[in-house]
Parts: C-alpha cells; structure tokens; sequence
C-alpha cells in the first residue's frame, strides 16, 4: 500500500466514523430516539452533550439516529442508482443501435429537468415512503451513472479483446460482466463516492423541504428543519445536524478526490 | 444559409423538441404514477363515491391524450388552471411570484458571474501557489455545502448574531426598490456561494487549458506581463467554456433558489411550489415543474448558442 496522503487519511477516518455511529446507533445514543428527558431547546450540559430539541428531546441521540437514517437512505440510492445506471450503461454501449439510442435519449430527456424539480413532481403524486424515497432518488441519479458507464464502456467495446470475444460467440451477459465490467471499474469506483454525497446532500434537502423521511423519524435535514424556528432567537441546535451534514459531505469528498487521482490515469477519467 | 445560423436555428428548433418532450414527462409520468390527483387530495381512506365525483369535476375521465393537449395548449396560452387547494388562478399567483425570484436570481448572477470569473483568473495566474491553494481550499467546503445549510450558517452569524441584517427577507408590492435589495441580501449571499465555487474552479481550468498552448508562450517569450497574456490571449480562447459554466450555474441558481427562498421565507415560486407538494396540489406542481424546467433549459440553449458564436472557426468558414 503506498503512502496514503493525510487529507484523504483524514476523509477516511471521518468516514468510517460516521459509519460506525450509523451502524451501532442503538447502541451509542444515550437516550431513546423520541424519549422526551428535558425542557425545550435546554442548553449543552453534562447530561444533554447537545443541548435538547424543539420539544425536549436528547439532540445528541436524536444526531445519533439521524446519522443512521440518512447514511442508509443515501447508501440504499447510491447503490440503486450504481446498479441500474451501470448496467443499462452498458447495455447501451455493448449493444448500440436504436438501444442505446432509445436509452441515451431517454436520459437526455430526463437530465433536461432539474433533479430536484423532478423529484418535487413525482412525490406530489407519490406517497411519501422511505421506499420511495429511495426508488425516486436511485433512478433519478442513475441518468448520471448511465453516462458516465456507457462514455467508458464505449471505450472498452472497441478494444481487440472485446472483438475477440464477440467472435467467439460469447453472449452479451459475458462480454459485459466479464470482458467490460473489470476494466470500466475504477473509474466507476471513483465516481461511487460523488454519488453518495450527492444522495447525503439531495435526502437532506428533501427532509429540509418537509418531502422526505417523516417524523418522528428524522434525518439530519429533518432535523435542521425541527429545530430551524430557534435560530432567529440566537439558539443554534439546528447548526448541529447542518454541520454534520456538511462534515460528512467533506470527509467522502475528500476520501473520493484520492481515489480519483489514483485513477485518473486510467481509461475514463471523471467524465462531465 | 450562413452555416452559423442555420447550427442556431438547429439548436433552437432542438430546444423546443426538447420542451415539448419535458411537457409530455411532467404529464404522464406523473400519470403513470399509482393514484392521481384525485386520490392524492383526498388521500387513501377517501370513499370511492368522493373519488368519482372528484374525478369528474376535475375532468380526470377525459382521454389522457386530450387533457394533455388541453393543458399544453392552455399553457402556452397563459392559462395554467387552477389551484386544487384553493380554487384561485395559477397564472394570476404564478405572476408576481416569478417577478420576485428572477429579482432575487438577477442580483446573485449580477454578482457572482464578474467575481467568479475574476477570480478564476486569478487563480490561475498563481496557479499552485497560495492564493490558488487558499482558493481550492474554500471552494471544496462550500461545493460540500447544501444550500440550506449555508443558508442557516449565514443566517445565524449575520442576522442573528451581529444584528447586521434581517434574518426574514419580507418582499411586497409597493415597496421601493432600496427596501427590497436590503431584504435580499442575505439570500442574495447564500446562492452567491453556492454557485461561485464551481463556476471559479471550471474558469480556472478552461484557462490553464489554453495557457499550454504555443501562441501563450510566444506572447510569454514577448515579454508581457502574466495578467496581459491571461486577459489579451488565454482568455477569448476560453470564453467558450466558461460561457458554458456560467449557464449551466445560472441554471443551477434556478434550482438553488427553491431551497433558499425556504430557509428566508421569501414571496418566490421556490416556496409556492413547495408549498403545494407538501398539500399535493397537482396542477400548480406541474405548472411550477414546467416553468423551472423552460428556464433550465432555455439557460442552456442560450449557452450553446453564445459557444457557437464565440467559435470563430464557425464564424469565418473556409
């Protein structure tokens, strides 16, 4: 392993600290998530390490469960939006024609409307479930894995190997899972990261807006929304949940700026 | 035909293919949806017997292909139905409200385009040193940052904090236009973060893309300062590029801008079209979708346009 550089060491620690809360948040939180233990926006004290919330709940548990509910949500997208906009990715570059025109076009056309915008009109329609939260989020993102998959896959699909196979008769399952898929990884790996960031960022917005996880459950932008009304009286709980949100953001951002300049060299780079 | 308009008149023929396309999105892939409007309002425990009279009144037995048509045609027309929740014109609400956040977007673009592209170039006249470091530094934290988290940290330091300026930006008819620019500045401040960052670091990159060219060294060897080869010779190579960033930041504040007008309470058409998904009023979302989506996509094709012009191989052709 070479020497890794200290703020990518630094991205990975937060990281996998943040992580971690996620994971064994039954465990770490001192309270239970809608246990009520004190008054109103009490102030940090020893018992209440964040102070309590808008009706007088633990904010440091609440943060704890919050972590959980975000990491989980955005994870669960990413790895929607990964799986559906790499495979059709190359699908479209593997088999070309009126496929990958039908395909790339369709992700024209939905790329043209802001993300946000469009997720706002679906869920007016839609039930407003965590499920489906996840389901919008995960397909909506999966336009941008689908270019970027498909402009690399490109790449690959020319090259002699690929020929190789298509003439031994390999069905197009092979060619993609075993001739396309290890080459196109990297900077696919790369991009992991950003997509994640941009589910942590869009979850929370949504939440903010009062359209994504409900209470009492809450996320960490459900749970700058809760607590927003007492900032204007000088009372700050809700700069804790916006902070970690932007601590996690950077902490990946960093761990992902490493990767890619590990594998920028390679076949794809960062794409648009 | 000049090649250059008719590449333009392609690109805006292909704009509004491209409209119409994002129309038939909003309609029926809301359509295509489990439940419809009628169901969204009264919610899952309505009785059939309400459902049907609703659906009536609303005309959602109508073919799909006629309502859409209809909804088209009445949008162009200036008629965009109205409000489920309360009956009222959406254009007549639709109307002051675009008026305030195309204000509010007017003053962030004003300043953020000049100091993003002032910067970038300062950026990359000490490419590597500190001011580029420093530059790329706060660009990473602030590209980290979703915009209502900006928007309560400003809030918090600036309004509540040092008192500087209102935490609320309130907008009426009637007020004067010094009034309503000191209610804007701290959002005027949030989505000028937002968007300089990006449009920093690609203006920095679009020029140190060109100073590699062999035309920058021979006016370095020339002997010009650093700042006349950026400005006189690095810079109209990169305009293309930057042009592009520029728009597709200005699209962006479009989108930043329904976050933001949130967290400040501010009279924009972010709000209204928050307001009614949260109480599932259809129409008034797909007309808000469609208005949004038109700005986008208009801010898009200007961009194209502008790199079009701005190619002087296009202009002189051979």
């Amino acid at each position: 392993m070479r020497r890794i550089p200290i703020s990518a060491l630094i991205g990975l620690i937060l990281t996998g600290g943040f992580f971690f809360v996620a994971i064994f948040a039954q465990l770490i939180a001192p309270y239970r998530m809608d246990e009520l233990v004190g008054g109103v926006w009490d102030p940090i004290s020893a018992t209440h390490w964040l102070g309590t919330d808008s009706i007088g709940r633990d904010l440091l548990t609440r943060m704890i469960y919050g972590a959980q509910v975000t990491i989980f949500v955005a994870t669960c997208a990413t790895i929607l939006s990964f799986v559906t906009g790499s495979v059709l990715g190359f699908i479209a570059a593997t088999a070309g024609g009126w496929v990958d025109q039908a395909l790339s076009r369709l992700v024209d056309l939905v790329m043209a409307i802001p993300t946000l915008i469009l997720s706002l009109v679906i869920l007016t329609a839609l039930d407003v479930t965590m499920i489906n939260l996840i389901l919008v989020m995960g397909f909506l993102d999966s336009t941008r894995v689908f270019r970027l998959s498909r402009a690399v896959a490109v790449d690959i699909t020319v090259m002699d190997y690929v020929e190789a196979a298509r003439l031994r008769g390999e069905k197009q399952g092979w060619i993609i899972f075993s001739e396309v898929l290890p080459n196109a990884l990297s900077p696919l790996v790369a991009e992991l990261g950003l997509r994640f960031i941009f589910a942590v960022l869009f979850i929370s917005t949504l939440s903010f807006l009062g359209l994504g996880v409900q209470p009492p459950l809450a996320d960490w932008g459900g749970l700058v929304k809760e607590n927003s009304a007492g900032l204007v009286y000088g009372i700050p709980a809700a700069l804790a949940p916006a902070i970690a949100i932007a601590a996690l953001a950077i902490s990946v951002n960093l761990v992902a700026d490493w990767v890619l300049s590990r594998t920028t060299s390679l076949k794809g780079g960062r794409g648009a | 035909m000049h090649p250059v308009i008719k590449l333009v008149v392609q690109r805006l023929a292909l704009g509004l293919l491209l409209m119409l396309a994002v129309s038939a999105l909003i309609f029926f892939g809301v359509e295509a949806l489990p439940g419809d409007a009628a169901q969204a309002m009264l919610g899952q425990s309505a009785t059939p017997e309400a459902l049907a009279n609703l659906r009536e009144k609303m005309g959602l037995n109508e073919p799909m292909l006629w309502r859409y048509g209809h909804w088209l045609f009445g949008f162009m027309t200036g008629d965009m139905g109205v409000a489920l929740t309360n009956g009222e014109s959406i254009a007549k609400a639709v109307g002051g409200r675009l008026g305030n956040t195309l204000f509010l977007a007017f003053w962030a673009a004003l300043i953020s385009v000049p100091l993003a592209i002032t910067l970038g170039l300062v950026a990359a006249r000490y490419n590597g040193r500190w001011p580029d470091r420093l530059i790329s530094g706060i660009t990473l934290a602030t590209i980290s940052l979703p915009e209502f988290v900006a928007g309560y940290l400003v809030l918090y330091i600036l309004a509540v904090k040092l008192h500087w300026f209102p935490a609320m930006s309130m907008v009426f008819p009637g007020m004067g236009v010094f009034e309503r620019l000191s209610a804007i500045i701290l959002p005027v401040i949030v989505l000028v973060m937002v968007v300089l960052a990006h449009m920093m670091r690609m203006t920095r990159a679009a020029i140190l893309n060109v100073m590699q060219s062999a035309y920058i060294e021979t006016a370095e060897l020339k002997g010009l300062s650093p700042l006349t080869v950026i400005w006189r010779h690095a810079f109209p190579n990169a305009i293309a590029p930057v042009v592009n960033v520029v728009m597709l930041n200005l699209a962006y504040l479009v989108v930043g801008v329904v976050v933001v007008e949130v967290v400040f309470v501010y009279p924009g058409m972010g709000q209204y079209l928050v307001d009614h998904v949260t109480k599932r009023d259809l129409p008034v979302v797909q007309a808000c979708g469609m208005i949004f989506a038109a700005v986008y996509i208009g801010l898009n094709i200007f961009a194209d346009v502008v790199s079009i012009l701005a190619n002087p191989r296009l202009r002189h052709p051979k």
